[in-house]
């Protein structure tokens, strides 16, 4: 293809191995994540049919999603299907020597936030974990997404997937965010303009003024959740930001091989001129904080909305929507602002970074916990806790009546010991409301970390412009 | 992989539309290091009540429905995580086939690993074959891969569409892994010139 590229096109390109007559495509994957629990059956086929991994130098695992974030865990996990599937990925990382971070390694964290971290995600790059949030990973410019059990055997075996590729969709947030509006309320706010579907057979790319004032932290934020809007990856082009990120990062290139690689990233941008085919524009000024009612992440509202009847909706979602209030013990025409919450999560690959931290502490200075809440602060690895301790930040938490934990996804999926009771509301800080997914019968109210910091010093959704 | 050619069975109607892959199997049943025995947690939350008992309510314990091979769903199915143990969880209750306007590409994607065929119609079609699946154990779906077509239990007949190579793998039951080491010589090539080109990574 001549002409004008898109980011996606370049770093399509750039991969693909093999093309049939059809358009089928092996893309080649630079990197591979693995965690314990979407791992075990590709491992044990790998046995079964005798096959290596091929590139094991380009394949990183970490246990993060069953792992409990209470002290001992190095020694002990008393779930013993968890412990088994962490010993299974001890085992699988040993016998095939990939790079692993066990939990008794500070290093360890959630796979997305690892990755990044440690420099093993780098622009330009393709990624792939057995994990939906894996667009995540498109924040530097890399093409990034979830796949399968059986496609997580195929990269090991093989080091490419067997694609056709996707649509190019822009996504527009043009001029300045107000104050008190985050990257979760611009991720937030996508999907509900353009619903769960609305990215299916698309690979995003975010870009504007709002995107390109975010920090690192922020535009991870925003990729992570492509995947609730349906995309099958996020984009954004890299910048010196993303440059000054990579920098001197463990596995990051160095030397002469940092600067043929810096040139080569400084041409990873959409060319003028370049077709989308489809375009999604918001004003940033138009975003407000928003939070989630219902069970969907397209259930979005600004915090100043009303509970909508379900006859505001149309089609299947009437249905649903009415099936969501019931779930959610909500009345329509009520405040979002009088929901009554029981519970705050601060973590997850959306929000388990150190600026997440910063940002919930800077609202929870000097403040308690509203009486009889549970709280908790989940950072995304072990290395965001260490920072977040020598910043004070761990302290300001604790003095508020927050639990500190130790790294992993905790409470945004109920696998591990963090869960909710039926019936208990939530301000998550995560990127999923379904029905079940902290725990049966959990309400879920998704938001960014400073308007989860401010419902749980007032104990009902709050909007924390009030409070800045 | 089971092979894919021509299956007709009971439908069952789930008009619901965002059925998410925590509905199709909650996290607490992804803790297994096996592809097989989820079946009976399939859609557990909404099949059986917190202690365990059938919800009589629920489309798969109705007596009409408990040998569904097909659902017709609702718009945007299978939407949520990557897990395999959606389609692992569908296929070991016995369901081979779903119908809707539309499915989450990642899910999608992992039917075609396990056997099961995604048809993607209309809403007008998908409205039609719901009512269809709606009139119970005596009403049969005709699904039919190679001619691409899904027939009601009284005769109507709709095409769908289908990526030729996965129509191709599920027709003949092939396993991904094994055809791409066909290829290994231009994977090599690939990886040559890469290692050259972006020696960093
Ligand atoms: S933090 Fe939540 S969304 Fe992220 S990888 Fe873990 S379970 Fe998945």
């Amino acid at each position: 293809m001549s002409g004008p590229k898109t980011l996606y096109d370049k770093i399509w390109d750039a991969h693909v191995a093999h093309e049939d007559a059809d358009g089928t495509c092996l893309l080649y994957i630079d990197r591979h994540l693995v965690h314990e629990v979407t791992s075990p059956q590709a491992f044990e086929g790998l046995r079964m049919t005798g096959r290596k991994v091929r590139a094991p130098e380009k394949t990183i695992a970490v246990p993060d999603h069953n792992v409990p974030t209470t002290p001992g865990r190095d020694k002990h996990i008393d779930n013993e299907e968890s412990r088994i599937q962490v010993e299974a990925l001890d085992k699988n990382a040993r016998d095939f020597a990939i790079n692993y971070y066990p939990v008794s390694d500070i290093r360890q964290g959630i796979v997305h936030i690892v990755g990044p971290e440690q420099g093993w995600t780098l622009p330009g790059m393709t990624v792939v974990c057995g994990d939906s949030h894996t667009a995540t990973h498109g924040a530097f410019g890399a093409l990034a997404h979830g796949i399968g059990t059986s496609e997580v055997e195929h990269v090991l075996a093989t080091q490419t997937l067997i694609q056709k590729k996707s649509k190019n969709m822009k996504v527009e947030i043009t001029g300045k965010l107000r104050p008190g509006v985050t990257a979760k309320d611009i991720t937030l706010s996508v999907i509900g303009a353009t619903g769960t579907a609305g990215g299916t057979g698309y690979v995003i790319e975010y870009c504007g003024e709002a995107i390109r004032d975010l920090s690192m932290e922020g535009r991870m934020t925003v990729c992570n959740m492509a995947i609730e809007g349906g995309a099958r990856a996020g984009l954004i082009a890299p910048d010196e930001k993303t440059f000054d990120y990579v920098m001197g990062r463990p596995h990051a290139p160095k030397g002469a091989q940092w600067e043929a690689a810096l040139n080569w990233w400084k041409t990873l941008f959409t060319d003028e001129g370049a077709h989308f085919d489809k375009v999604v524009t918001i004003r940033g000024e138009d975003i407000a904080p928003v939070v989630t009612w219902g069970t969907s992440p397209e259930d979005v509202l600004p915090i100043t909305g009303t509970v909508p009847a379900a006859e505001s909706f149309t089609g299947g979602k009437v249905g649903a929507a009415q099936r969501s209030l019931d779930y959610m013990g909500l009345t329509p025409g009520m405040k979002l602002t009088d929901i009554q919450i029981d519970t705050v999560f601060i973590g997850s690959c959306t929000n388990g970074r150190i600026e997440d931290l910063r940002a919930a502490a800077a609202i929870l200075k000097g403040k308690k916990v509203k009486d009889g809440m549970r709280a908790m602060v989940v950072p995304g690895s072990g290395l965001v806790r260490a920072q977040a301790e020598e910043e004070g930040l761990a302290q300001i938490f604790i003095d508020a009546g927050f639990e500190w934990r130790l790294a992993g996804c905790s409470m945004c999926l109920a696998m591990n010991p963090d869960q909710l009771s039926p019936g208990e509301r939530c301000a998550a800080t995560s990127n999923r409301n379904f029905e079940g997914r902290q725990g049966r019968g959990g309400r879920t109210h998704l938001m960014s970390p400073a308007m989860a910091a401010a419902a749980a010093v007032t104990g009902h959704l709050t909007d924390v412009r009030e409070m800045m | 992989m089971d092979k894919f050619t021509k299956l007709t069975g009971i439908a069952a109607p789930m008009p619901l539309v965002n059925i998410d892959t925590d509905m199709i199997i909650p996290k607490q049943f992804l803790k297994t290091i096996a592809r097989t025995g989820l079946g009976k947690n399939l859609f557990d939350e909404m099949r059986y009540t917190q202690d365990g008992q059938e919800i009589p309510d629920f489309v798969l314990n109705q007596p009409a429905y408990r040998d569904t091979q097909i659902l017709v769903a609702g718009d945007n199915f299978g939407c949520g995580s990557s897990r395999e143990h959606a389609p692992w969880a569908l296929l070991d209750f016995g369901i081979r086939c779903v119908i809707s306007t539309s499915f989450a590409d990642i899910f999608y994607n992992n039917c075609f690993k396990n056997g099961i065929l995604p048809v993607v119609l209309p809403a007008e079609a998908v409205e039609v074959l719901m009512d269809d699946a709606r009139k119970g154990a005596n009403a049969r779906m005709t699904v039919d891969l190679e001619a691409q077509t899904v027939t009601t239990s009284d005769g109507h007949s709709f095409g769908f569409e289908i990526d030729p190579f996965k129509k191709h793998c599920l027709l003949n039951g092939l396993d991904d892994i094994g055809l791409t080491l066909e290829k290994a010589a231009s994977i090599d090539s690939f990886e040559k010139a890469a290692a050259q080109s972006r020696p960093w990574v």
